[in-house]
């Protein structure tokens, strides 16, 4: 008796059953991996690309990750971002490849915003629609989630996109049951998604669950900081406009979002660890992209990007 | 933490947003800044209510028109459970998108203005949640205020869709009425006082209550691949895998298996997730798996068990929802994606269409429009490894796609 309660109890430990939202996401890269020939992994620095990896090297373990990583960098970028990327690349034994928006600033293609409110984030477009030319990527894989935004919350798991990059939101390929059709015309790009139904919540979750590493920035730190509209904005560098009358001071943040240091505010917390971040994104009344200006500037600012070929 | 799919349809007339936003709000799920963006909106559009479809209708010219369009996503959780809501447009030019979002879904919510009762847009969403063998159906029957909380009332639209289920073929629905007010929030996350003589469950208590396993995770096991792994590194040099996802039952270590369409048998070697190996994967889960022997395998293939081979055929019986401006007519060509598998089909017989109202059907038609649905042969160029829907929903569906547009044009469910 007691020796088959202990076998049934291996047996039972033994036993794999993963989660819903995790085993969509595998299937989802398993489908890019074979319906496309160029796939590329939109790898930002974040936590949700950062899961995006963790995801992609299920999918294909023991075999490496069968497609490069391509980061768009603004120059704007948190320095912490750009130091856990080159180490996470080297790592996982993947390419890595980077294009930089100041090239683009330098040869006059795309003109700087000035001001108050001055970001590099939109002009991140040009520079992604030029990589996906050079390299004639068919499928762009990105951690956008539909929790996120109103926008993205009507976009597809393969979101086709022609040579402009253009989102047409009105006529999108319906999506039935798990079925996924990757085929495009020449010239045309899919967009794929596959942590579309994952919340915030979720991705921390994982995160905490998985041991997955991270930027610091993501944790309580002291930084010098000031105070406009409200929101917290990093005085670490000067990429972030201050009037003079904007005083710094030391406050202990953390980042919840990690995006341009001139687009992307901080928050007030003790959360040191994974654990109490996964407790403060629980109790929290504010939601993620509550921090980004970028999509303050207007009720349609996000679909109005994505029309554009934004991510 | 589980996650149970719900699908909703309806219009904005029906107070489905406002439901929306209810569940939202009583479970606190709208944060402070979603909450501020919407009472501003309503105020700067003249309203004296806060307009919830402002969250969830997400695209400019839906907002314009204030409609849906397309589908959307809304996300929230309770302690124990975790909630998808796809909110789908009602009307009838947009039953494609009905389809789409209920083919993921668990459960669905028919939503009925009390005061209205059943009308042409209830037998629509009621036949596709017939047609997809939704195992969960919640009939809400809203504005219960505006008819003074009648029970009379109530019985009559309960009397109507009884009468509804009994002229479907498909009666294997768990079927619950609950009357309730979005407005005031009778019945929604708090028992109402205003109807004393309901003695069941509120939604929410009813949500948090089903099961969010899927009739598809009880029936015959079928493991398709998706892509075949092969490391060649100096660990891993012989290493030769499966990968996909299992459908139905579970798969262990020993079990004896049939390679489809090959015939071959082997036995499973091993199970792996990521870097561990499992003795045992259960339903759903996205895994990698070798066989004892060298066999041939690649994309489409399928790997089930010695006692439950699937159908091998080149023509397919079928009822299909058409979502393409073009219409299909018979003997158009194309491609098919069945699975992970893909092929491609001719059509060699649009036998009758259905109507969605249940009022029956017309038979041999010339062409299949844009949201009709009607029954179908299909001629394939090669085999596929099929089930029927009613048998095992994941294996029994499949899509149509217009070789000259790339786009999915139809989603056929395998008699």
């Amino acid at each position: 008796m007691w020796f088959t309660y202990i076998k049934d109890m291996i047996m039972n430990q033994n036993t794999i059953q993963v989660d819903a939202l995790e085993s969509e996401a595998i299937y989802i890269f398993r489908e890019v991996q074979a319906q496309f020939e160029k796939p590329v992994l939109l790898f930002s620095g974040g936590k949700d690309s950062i899961t995006l990896v963790r995801l992609a090297q299920k999918a294909f373990y023991p075999a490496k990750i069968p497609f490069p990583l391509l980061h768009i960098d603004t120059g704007h970028n948190f320095p912490e971002t750009i130091e856990f990327r080159d180490r996470l690349a080297k790592e996982l034994g993947v390419e890595l490849i980077v294009r930089n928006v100041q090239d683009n600033i330098d040869s006059g293609r795309v003109k700087e915003e000035s001001g108050r409110y001055a970001s590099r984030n939109i002009l991140q477009t040009e520079t992604l629609l030029d990589a996906i030319e050079e390299f004639d990527f068919d499928a762009c894989i990105g951690g956008a989630r539909r929790d996120e935004e109103k926008a993205r919350a009507k976009e597809r798991i393969f979101s086709v996109r022609d040579d402009f990059g253009q989102w047409d939101e009105k006529n999108q390929r319906p999506e039935v049951f798990d079925m996924l059709n990757g085929r495009i015309d020449l010239g045309q790009n899919v967009r794929v998604f596959p942590i579309s139904n994952w919340t915030e919540l979720d991705v921390w979750s994982y995160i905490k669950q998985e041991e997955i590493d991270i930027p610091s920035i993501y944790f309580a730190h002291k930084r010098k900081t000031f105070v406009r509209d409200g929101m917290i904005w990093s005085a670490a560098d000067e990429v972030v406009y201050r009037d003079e009358e904007e005083k710094v001071v030391e406050r202990m943040v953390r980042f919840r979002t990690v995006g341009d240091m001139s687009c992307t505010a901080a928050v007030l917390s003790e959360a040191k660890d994974i654990t109490k971040v996964v407790e403060e994104i629980r109790n929290s009344s504010i939601s993620e992209r509550g921090a980004r200006i970028d999509d303050k500037r207007s009720e349609a600012a996000m679909e109005k990007r994505k029309q554009q070929g934004y991510f | 933490m589980k996650v149970l799919k719900i699908a909703t349809a309806g219009s904005v007339d029906d107070g489905k947003s406002t439901l929306i936003g209810r569940i939202l709000y009583d479970t606190k799920s709208l944060t402070d800044d979603k909450l501020e963006a919407i009472e501003e909106k309503s105020k700067q559009r003249g309203f004296d209510y806060l307009d919830f479809s402002l969250a969830t209708d997400g695209l400019v010219a839906e907002r314009e028109q204030g409609i849906t369009i397309d589908v959307a996503h809304i996300y929230f959780s309770t302690p124990s459970k975790s909630f998808i809501i796809a909110d789908t447009p009602g009307h009838i030019e947009y039953t494609r998108n009905m389809v789409t979002g209920a083919s993921t879904a668990q459960a669905s919510i028919v939503l009925i203005d009390a005061r209205n009762g059943v009308v042409e847009q209830t037998y629509r969403h009621f036949f596709i949640n017939n047609l997809l063998r939704i195992k969960d159906v919640v009939i809400a029957i809203n504005k219960m205020d505006l008819v003074d909380y009648s029970e009379e009332k109530y019985n009559i639209i309960k009397g109507e869709i009884e009468y509804l289920v009994s002229k479907s073929e498909y009666k294997g629905q768990s079927l619950n009425f609950i009357p309730l007010s979005a407005l005031k929030g009778d019945n929604v996350v708090e028992p109402s006082e205003n109807m004393s003589w309901y003695q069941g469950q509120t939604l929410m208590h009813h949500l948090e209550s089903l099961d969010t396993k899927d009739i598809k995770d009880e029936s015959q096991t079928r493991f398709p691949v998706q892509t075949v792994i092969r490391p060649k590194t100096n660990e891993f040099h012989d290493f030769r895998g499966y990968a996909g996802k299992v459908y139905g039952g579970d798969l262990e270590i020993g079990e004896e298996v049939v390679v489809l369409p090959s015939k071959t048998k082997s036995k499973i070697k091993s199970i792996h997730f990521f870097d561990k190996e499992y003795a045992k994967a259960k339903s759903g889960s996205a895994v990698t798996i070798t066989l004892e022997d060298n066999v041939n395998v690649s994309r489409g293939d399928m790997l089930v068990k010695v006692t439950e081979e699937p159908t091998i055929t080149k023509q397919l019986d079928a009822t299909i929802c058409w979502m393409d401006k073009d219409p299909l007519q018979i003997s158009q060509k194309y491609y098919i994606k069945h699975g992970v598998n893909d092929g491609q089909a001719k059509v060699t017989n649009l036998s009758s269409i259905i109507k969605t109202d249940f009022s029956g059907i017309e038979e041999n038609p010339d062409a299949l429009e844009l949201n009709q649905i009607g029954d179908i042969q299909l001629k394939l160029s090669k085999p596929l490894l099929v089930d029927s829907y009613k048998k095992n929903k994941s294996n029994g569906s499949f899509i149509l796609i217009n070789p000259k547009t790339n786009n999915t044009v139809g989603v056929g469910f395998i008699k």
